[in-house]
């Protein structure tokens, strides 16, 4: 009875809300616009409410009551085992993709997998240490844009380039890190979306630098021990091997170059997590008071999780600059920082395979179904809400521990803090 | 009086103003090295803000809070503030609120707590993310002292658990063990015994003995009288901010102006003190 009167008030609502934005429609009549009503497709969209509701109430008396503190210790068994060897059988399958795929695959694995490098970096500041950034796509723009303006200016290579890009987007962070220090939860989010926004306006306007909305072009492409693509004849790096050259090799070079850039990432994030300093941070993210009491440095801290996560957002713009050879604010909105929380708080909050799997299932998904216009956004958005009903706390909501004395024990999402910045 | 030793923690006219409110007013009292100090009084007498100040959470509005070396120097920690005070004075605490990193093991959280060494000896994280040698040696240290202090609460069995999960009385003997950890001189202990039962407190009586045998002062806010007159070699009673008593256990058990501030006497007494 309760489960039916709570479906009739969802209805209800639901045809509040649908009548006046689906059920009228606009069309082109012979006195101008004409409302054209859809009382059809309004009854089909309040009775899939209703019977959702429904759906969620059965769901919710089939369900066990919830249990002791940590939950589903099988689950999280399980799901440690799953990622055992999911995650080698991932790797392995990512350094043969391209003999596997044509052009068109192999360049959304590129797409990818600077998402899943994005994702990581970023899951340093957020998964770990327990801040929320809105606004990384800040250091994203920064190391594209200094990558194509410090090879634009001094005619050095990509591998040149690439650290002082990445250099140049830490120092960025640390920037954004000293005023947001003393800010918490909210209004640190904002601060962080506010400054994205600020570094994106700033591209756009200092024209005289960034080529305002016309961006920068021409940006040099990366080579192989100085051996270009794209060309024939000396220097090149179908000559050197006497090969026919054809656009596929720059694409599998390029390819490597950020799934090597990638497991860089990935190693330094997992490195890092076992030395103090990874320790601290998932420690502040804990607790920042009792981080005090012990004679923790929050400042430093803080800002180191600021620095390197920023150091890889450079790294990922450096590579997304050279990749595209051409860079425009345009590139670098809000959707983009948007896009790269999603896939961490999807992930899983600090798990790297969690992050891998939802940038592989948000990019490779969005992209695979581009044939679909409109509705990916709405699957996208529904796949969102189912995610936050069954799995609050991401795909891998476990936490392993960096050290252990015996045999380690994953930890259950319920006893790790999620951080307040 | 010519043998004269500084004590290790010296409060001089500590007065810590919130706005309008006086919570802490010009207190001062002495904690020598070696012993047992506690901090007594009734709610709200100003027990947590004193601590507060003394570990670098508060700045206090005035007043002087020397802590001395072995060596004779002298730290004045009111300057100090924020984390240096435990980093380089050396003054470790607890919380009236157990504070653990739930999330983390009972292993990580005392290795947390060692964290400045761990960092020194690590480069600063840029050797040891090359994979240098000395760190793992200093990592290895790092885990027997925290294996010893394990040893010594009883949570060696629990040590790959995670701190959130561990039953109430274990995450007070966690939180001092991470506490000391970090090699204090002096150890403040907010309520160390809130919610333990008889026998976990003569355990935590047993733990604090230890640890002043170890050579680490204490400094303790509690009101399980109990414990306090048994452990303590020396009391300190504060009322509405002010300190009223200091001494003994048994000299400030007979003080009338600790039983007036515990028992209430008349009221021309209570307006006098609340005023």
């Amino acid at each position: 009875m309760k489960a039916l009167r709570e479906a009739a008030l969802s209805a209800l609502v639901a045809l509040g809300l649908f009548a006046p934005i689906v059920g009228l429609r606009t069309v082109p009549g012979e006195r101008g616009l004409m409302l054209a009503p859809q009382p059809g497709l309004v009854a089909v969209l309040v009775g899939l409410v209703f019977v959702g509701r429904l759906g969620v109430h059965a769901y919710d008396r089939l369900r066990p009551p919830p249990g002791r503190a940590i939950v589903g210790p099988r689950l999280a068994a399980a799901t440690a085992r799953l990622g055992a060897w999911l995650a080698p059988a991932l790797i392995a399958l990512a350094l043969i993709w391209p003999a596997l795929v044509g052009r068109y695959y192999v360049d959304l694995a590129i797409l990818v997998l600077t998402y899943v490098m994005l994702g990581w970096g970023l899951n340093i500041v957020v998964g770990l240490a327990g801040l929320l950034d809105l606004g990384y796509v800040a250091f994203y723009a920064v190391g594209a844009y200094a990558y194509a303006l410090i090879a634009e200016f001094t005619g050095l290579g990509f591998w040149t380039c690439l650290p002082m890009a990445g250099l140049l987007a830490a120092l960025w962070g640390v920037t954004l890190g000293f005023p947001v220090l003393r800010l918490r939860g909210d209004y640190l989010a904002i601060v962080t979306l506010a400054f994205g926004e600020i570094i994106r306006v700033v591209l756009l306007n200092w024209v005289s630098l960034t080529g305002g909305p016309n961006g920068i072009s021409g940006i040099p492409r990366p080579t192989l021990f100085g051996l270009r693509f794209g060309s024939d004849g000396p220097g090149s790096f179908a000559g050197f091997f006497h090969l026919t050259s054809s656009p596929m090799q720059r694409i599998v070079f390029l390819y490597y170059v950020i799934l090597g850039l990638a497991f860089f990432t990935n190693l330094v994030s997992l490195r890092l997590r076992r030395l103090p300093l990874g320790r601290a941070w998932e420690a502040l993210r804990e607790d920042e008071i009792a981080c005090r009491s012990l004679g923790i440095n929050i400042t430093r801290t803080k800002l180191t999780a600021f620095a390197v996560g920023a150091l890889f957002g450079g790294f990922a713009g450096a590579f997304f600059a050279t990749r595209q050879g051409f860079v425009s604010p345009e590139s670098f909105t809000f959707m983009e920082s948007a896009t790269v929380l999603a896939i961490v708080v999807l992930g899983g909050l600090g798990s790297q395979l969690g992050v891998a799997l939802a940038a592989i299932v948000m990019i490779g998904g969005a992209e695979l179904f581009r044939e679909f216009a409109d509705y990916r956004m709405l699957v996208f958005g529904l796949a969102l809400v189912v995610m936050m009903v069954l799995r609050p706390r991401g795909l891998v909501s476990t936490r392993t521990p960096s050290v252990a004395l015996g045999a380690p024990r994953v930890i259950g999402a319920e006893m790790v803090a999620q951080g307040r910045g | 009086m010519t043998e004269h030793v500084a004590p290790l923690l010296a409060v001089e006219g500590l007065t810590m103003r919130f706005g309008g409110l006086t919570a802490v007013d010009d207190v001062g009292f002495a904690a020598r090295a070696g012993e047992i100090t506690a901090v007594i009084g009734p709610n709200g007498a100003g027990k947590t803000t004193v601590f507060n100040c003394i570990t670098g959470f508060y700045r206090p509005t005035g007043g002087r809070l020397w802590l001395t070396r072995a060596d004779g120097t002298r730290i004045a920690l009111e300057r100090l503030g924020g984390e240096r005070v435990a980093s380089r004075a050396r003054v470790a605490r607890t919380f009236q609120n157990i504070r653990l990193f739930a999330g983390m093991t009972v292993l990580e959280n005392l290795l947390v707590a060692q964290h400045n060494r761990l960092m020194a000896a690590s480069g600063f994280g840029l050797l040891a993310l090359l994979g240098t040698g000395s760190y793992r040696a200093a990592e290895r240290a790092a885990i027997e002292r925290a294996r010893l202090w394990l040893d010594r609460i009883g949570l060696i069995e629990r040590a790959d658990d995670p701190a959130g999960a561990l039953p109430y009385g274990a995450q007070r003997r966690l939180e001092i063990a991470r506490a000391m950890c970090t090699e204090p001189v002096l150890l403040c202990l907010d309520e160390p015994a809130a919610g333990l039962n008889p026998r976990e407190t003569e355990a935590l009586a047993a733990l604090l003995h230890d640890i002043r045998a170890a050579g680490c002062s204490l400094l303790l806010i509690e009101h399980d009288m109990g414990l306090v007159m048994r452990i303590s070699d020396h009391i300190i009673v504060l009322d509405h901010g002010r300190k009223i008593s200091d001494g003994t256990p048994a000299a400030v058990r007979t003080d009338p102006a600790v039983i007036s501030a515990y028992l209430g006497e008349d009221d021309e007494d209570e307006v006098e003190s609340g005023a």
